[in-house]
This record gives C-alpha cells, sequence and structure tokens, in this order.
C-alpha cells in the first residue's frame, strides 16, 4: 500500500503540469463503460421486472398490452399457481430432496475428498482418475441405464431414490474441489491431533472439517445452485413420482399449451425466481468471494 | 493461517472435555500401522460409502450405456440382441439425427465465443475502466453491475426458458412490445420462435443472457488476481487500454477462459433444457433440435433404449473430442509457455 502510494505521488510529480486526475479520454471511456454496463444491466433485469409485474395481471391484461401496469394488485395468480398447479407442494419436494442431497454430499464429499488427499493407498490414483471421469461424461450418457437401475432396487419415481442420485452426480466435483483444499492443509495439525489421542474419526470430525470450513461453504453454494437448477434427472428417473420444482414447472408451462392462465404461468416463475433471488442478494459477497477462491487458488 | 492454527487448538481443547463412549485404543501405539478398528472402520465408511454410491449410480450407468448401444434392446422385452455397430450405422444415415448434430455443432463454435467475448468485454470493462491516473481502478460502484449480472445464474435454466418463451411470445410478449413501440411495425405478431431462420439465434441469445454473468464474474476474479503492478508497468511502457486488455490480461488469465470454453462448449452439447422449454418439439423444420432432445424422446416415448444409448455414446465422444480440441488448440497457440514479461 505504502509503495502505491508512494509510486502515485512519484507519477503526479512527474505529470505535474497535466494535473487533473480525469483526463478527458478517461471520462469517455468512463462514460462508455458505464453506458455498456447500464444497457446490460437493463437486458437482465427488465425481463425479470415484466416477469414479476405480469404475475399480478389477469390474462386478457397480458394480451391487451405488455407494459400496462396491473389494473389492481391481486394475489389470485399466486394462490392458484400455489394451490392448483401444486407450485407449492413442488417446492417442499425441491427443499426436502435438494437440502438432504446436500447435506449427504457435503459430508461423503468431504470424507472422500479428505481420504483421497491424505493418505497414500493402492488404487488413490485410480479413484482419483475415477472422479475425473464422471465428471467429463455428459449425464445424457447415463440416464437410460440410471433408470433401470432404479426401477431394479424400486427407487424409480421416488424422492429418496432422486436423492441419491443427486449425491452421486454432485459427488466428483464436491470431490475434486475439496481435494485441493484437504491438500493444502498443514500435516503438523493432524500429526498433533493423533499425538493428543485423537483417532481417524475423531481427527477429521473435530480438525480437519472444521478446518476446510470456507472450501465447504463455496462448494455448497455452487452444489445447492446445480441441484436447485436440475431438471434432466428428475424428469428421466422421477418422470411419474412426486415433482420437484424445476420439474413441475415445465409441467405447468406444457399443459397449459397456447390457452389458459398465463397470469398463473408467470406467478410460478416468480415464486421458482425469487426466494433465491432474496438468498443471493443477501449473501452475494461471499458468492463473489468464493468464485475467486476457486479461480485464483 | 495463524487463525486457522488457533482455531484447531481451540477444537483440540474441547475435544478433550468430551467422553468418547468407546474405549478407544491408545493412539501412540498405532506407529507401526496395525489396523485398528478405528482404522479399518474410517476407510471403510470415508472411502466405501461414497464409492458406492458413486459407482452404483454414476460409473456403473455409463458403463452400461456403452454396452447397451450395441444391441436392439427396446427395455421393456426380456431379450436383447447383440448388433454390433448398427445402432451406430443407424443414426449416421439418420436425416433427423444429423440435423440435431449440426445444430450441436453450430451451438459449439458460437455460444462459447460469444459468451465469453461478451463476457470478457464486461469484465475488463468493470475492473480496468477507471482513471488511467495512479493504481489501476476500477469502474466506480462497479459491484452493482457484478451483482445484477449474476442474477440469471442464480435462475432454474427451465425458469429462464418458460420467462424467455413468453418475452418472444408473438402478440403478448415484451420483445414485440417494444419494438412495435419503437416504430417497427412489422414485428408486430412476428413468432421469434416459430420462425426457422430466427428460432435459432432466439435461443442462442437466451443462453448467452444466463451465462455473461457468471463468467464475468469468473473473469472479474481472475483480473484481480494479477498483480497490479503488471498493468502499472504497461501503462508506464506506454500501452493503452485496449493493448492492455490484449497482451496483459488476456494472457494471464488464459486458464480461466480455457475453463470457461470448454464448460460453455459442454453445456452447449446438452442444451437440452432450455431447448425443450422454448420448442419442445424441435423447433420450425427443426431448427432448433438438438441430440439430447431426440435421445430423450428416443429413449423414454418411443422405447428404443438401444439406438438412445448409441445417441449418448456419440454425444460423450462428441464432449470428449472437443474438449481434447480445446486443450490442443490452447497448447498449440502457447497457452502453457509461461508468460514473461
Amino acid at each position: 500500500m505504502t509503495t502505491q502510494t508512494a509510486s502515485r505521488e512519484m507519477k503526479s510529480l512527474h505529470f505535474n503540469e497535466r494535473k487533473p486526475a480525469m483526463t478527458p479520454a478517461d471520462k469517455v471511456v468512463g462514460a462508455v463503460s458505464h453506458t455498456a454496463l447500464t444497457i446490460w444491466s437493463l437486458i437482465v433485469i427488465l425481463p425479470l421486472l415484466w416477469t414479476f409485474m405480469s404475475s399480478f395481471k389477469t390474462s386478457s391484461e397480458i394480451f391487451a398490452s405488455p407494459f400496462a401496469l396491473p389494473s389492481q394488485w391481486r394475489f389470485d395468480n399466486y394462490v392458484k399457481a400455489w394451490t392448483e398447479a401444486g407450485i407449492g407442494s413442488y417446492f417442499l419436494n425441491s427443499v426436502i430432496v435438494v437440502g438432504s442431497a446436500l447435506v449427504i454430499v457435503m459430508v461423503l464429499g468431504a470424507m472422500c475428498a479428505y481420504v483421497l488427499a491424505r493418505y497414500v493407498f493402492f488404487g488413490s490414483k485410480a479413484i482419483y482418475y475415477l472422479m475425473l471421469a464422471g465428471l467429463t461424461f455428459p449425464i445424457f450418457l447415463a440416464m437410460v441405464p440410471l433408470f433401470f437401475i432404479m426401477r431394479n432396487i424400486g427407487l424409480l419415481n421416488t424422492l429418496p431414490g432422486l436423492t441419491l442420485v443427486y449425491v452421486g452426480f454432485a459427488l466428483p466435483f464436491t470431490v475434486f474441489f475439496l481435494f485441493s483444499f484437504f491438500k493444502s492443509l498443514p500435516h503438523e495439525i493432524t500429526e498433533a491431533a493423533a499425538l493428543d489421542g485423537a483417532g481417524e474419526w475423531r481427527t477429521f470430525f473435530q480438525v480437519m472439517l472444521p478446518m476446510a470450513k470456507p472450501g465447504l461453504a463455496s462448494v455448497a453454494i455452487f452444489n445447492f445452485l446445480g441441484l436447485w437448477n436440475q431438471f434432466l434427472i428428475p424428469v428421466a428417473i422421477n418422470a411419474a413420482g412426486p415433482r420437484v420444482l424445476s420439474q413441475g414447472l415445465a409441467a405447468f408451462a406444457g399443459q397449459m399449451g397456447y390457452a389458459v392462465d398465463f397470469g398463473a404461468l408467470f406467478a410460478a416463475v416468480t415464486v421458482t425466481v425469487v426466494p433465491v433471488l432474496i438468498v443471493y442478494v443477501i449473501f452475494q459477497r461471499q458468492l463473489q468471494g468464493s468464485v475467486s477462491q476457486g479461480t485464483s487458488k | 493461517m495463524t487463525s486457522v492454527k488457533g482455531k484447531s487448538l481451540r477444537v483440540d481443547g474441547g475435544a478433550s472435555a468430551v467422553v468418547a463412549p468407546e474405549a478407544a485404543p491408545p493412539v501412540y501405539k498405532r506407529r507401526r500401522k496395525p489396523l485398528t478398528f478405528d482404522k479399518i472402520s474410517f476407510f471403510v465408511v470415508f472411502l466405501g460409502l461414497p464409492l458406492a454410491i458413486y459407482i452404483v449410480f454414476v460409473i456403473s450407468p455409463f458403463v452400461q450405456a456403452f454396452g447397451y448401444s450395441l444391441t436392439d434392446w427396446s427395455g421393456f422385452s426380456p431379450k436383447q440382441n447383440f448388433i454390433g455397430l448398427e445402432n451406430y450405422r443407424r443414426l449416421f444415415t439418420d436425416d433427423i439425427f444429423m440435423k440435431a448434430m449440426g445444430n450441436n455443432i453450430l451451438l459449439v463454435i458460437v455460444l462459447p465465443i460469444v459468451t465469453i467475448v461478451l463476457s470478457l468485454v464486461l469484465a475488463t470493462l468493470v475492473t480496468v475502466g477507471g482513471s488511467s491516473r495512479g493504481q489501476t481502478k476500477g469502474l466506480r460502484n462497479s459491484s452493482f453491475y457484478r451483482v445484477v449480472s449474476f442474477f440469471p445464474y442464480t435462475i432454474p435454466a427451465i425458469a429462464i426458458g418458460i420467462m424467455w418463451g413468453q418475452i418472444y411470445d408473438p402478440s403478448g410478449g415484451l420483445l414485440n412490445g417494444i419494438l412495435t413501440s419503437l416504430g417497427m411495425e412489422q414485428f408486430k405478431s412476428f413468432a421469434w420462435l416459430g420462425d426457422k431462420n430466427t428460432a435459432m439465434i432466439a435461443t442462442m441469445f437466451v443462453i448467452v443472457w444466463g451465462f455473461i454473468g457468471f463468467y464475468m464474474v469468473l473473469f472479474v476474479a481472475g483480473i484481480k488476481g494479477i498483480p497490479a503492478e503488471l498493468f502499472e508497468a504497461a501503462r508506464i511502457d506506454g500501452a493503452g487500454r485496449f493493448r492492455t486488455a490484449v497482451s496483459i490480461t488476456i494472457p494471464l488469465i488464459r486458464d480461466n477462459i480455457q475453463t470457461a470454453y470448454i464448460y460453455m462448449g459442454i453445456l452447449a452439447l446438452d442444451a437440452f433444457v432450455y431447448m425443450a422449454a422454448l420448442n419442445s418439439g424441435g423447433g420450425p423444420d427443426n431448427s432448433t433440435l438438438v441430440m439430447s432432445q431426440q435421445l430423450f424422446f428416443t429413449a423414454f416415448t418411443k422405447g428404443q433404449f438401444g439406438l438412445a444409448s448409441a445417441m449418448g455414446v456419440v454425444l460423450a465422444i462428441a464432449t470428449l473430442i472437443f474438449s481434447g480440441l480445446v486443450f490442443l488448440v490452447n497448447r498449440l497457440t502457447g497457452g502453457d509457455k509461461d508468460v514473461s514479461l
């Protein structure tokens, strides 16, 4: 910091005659940048705002004018989407499946990454590459056999089955990310724990896991977004089961076809979008931090 | 690091107060690595449990898919005849599948480039758009842009698809509303997704919209990791903003760009959700049909599981070829060399 201020002072001394901090060119660049970024922000925000606004309109109001505000702010559409279209129960299913899958995959992924990162044994490299393979192949390749595996073990069209599959497909990413994280933790601490009488289990849960918290938080955020948004897996192996949100939303949009209730559809989309958006805005600092953590290390 | 150590000490202190219910064997005796119950159970649970789930639900389906792709299995019949590469021959003579593959190739060429160029430009504007005096500064109030840009990434893809389907709606949609109010009457009831000339472009725009923000945040993080002295040195040497971006920034975040390129390409080879939401039937003249849609239809509607598995294998091979190409191009253009300044 001090060297930077020093160099800045030196520079301003050097260019003493051209004193203003912002040159005209700077101003132009700044203005152009702000304009470009503002346009981009509008492209992002306007569709969301429009969806939100339309969720309060009736179908005839939507067709009359895409811009007009609703004649009155009624919540009929939300009630309809939540109860009649079943978005409420889909939402709950999603929370249950994604929540439990997230907890399981974080625990199992951390354990697996820890063993792979801290112990050398026969086959450890092979397991590592097996994980890499799971990351490279497209999920689509697995869908047909997976359908029959689920049917054979009786978990087709069930939420526990869906949860297990989510765990399986989120595992390689989790292991990869945490592998490098556990690798970077100092070995002295494990030794200290062992000298203090902690067994393998206790060393992991009471020493290593708490130290990995920053890494765990980043992975958990990405896993949550990935699983919450998952669409292919539920439509393939849970088509006739209790629907999760993404699946239910698609079914609702599909069954409406070209007719009926667009207001309720907008309300359903809003219900899907807003909770995650709010959580994101609250935690955006940590998230931005975790993106930079993931890339700079 | 010191804070981390302090934390672990605290945890240890707390641990000693907890009385373990089972009589754990004294640890210092394990020096010669005898297999204690603690150690065995540790490996069984820590490695066995995750691996079991992973192998049953991920690896075994992948392996089985290759096997199924060589049979004429229709799933519900007990019989499956080995027919060699017949399924693959059928695929490569099937006009609809080849059309779908062509669309995927188009997506793989266009989507990564457009997304990465735009997000790089935005990331550059955010990070080095500030004053050219003194330390390289980002644009003022840029965190607002960053937060907003990331919004689409938090929205489920299916919701993005449905939302844009309504925006593109010929009569009540936002897009035509804006265009007609700007005086372009010819768009009064133009069906963006129903015209084979615009369906693909409109669809691509939606996917790009969904991902620019994420890669922008990724690149901003990468650019912030570059030491400020490098930018300063370049400026003192007389490099302008454009030159700095091309000769300093891009080479230094090259790895991030390569990662982004591969992710975007894999997404373009899949693209199932977006296509299903915007034009579930494949679009006018199959102009937005992709391989994944065809696979899903063949498997779960027509029940031709052998053929569908072959499509999955083609998709997997295409993914591998693509990733390999990106690595190769990056290496040939000098990506593995250290950037010397």
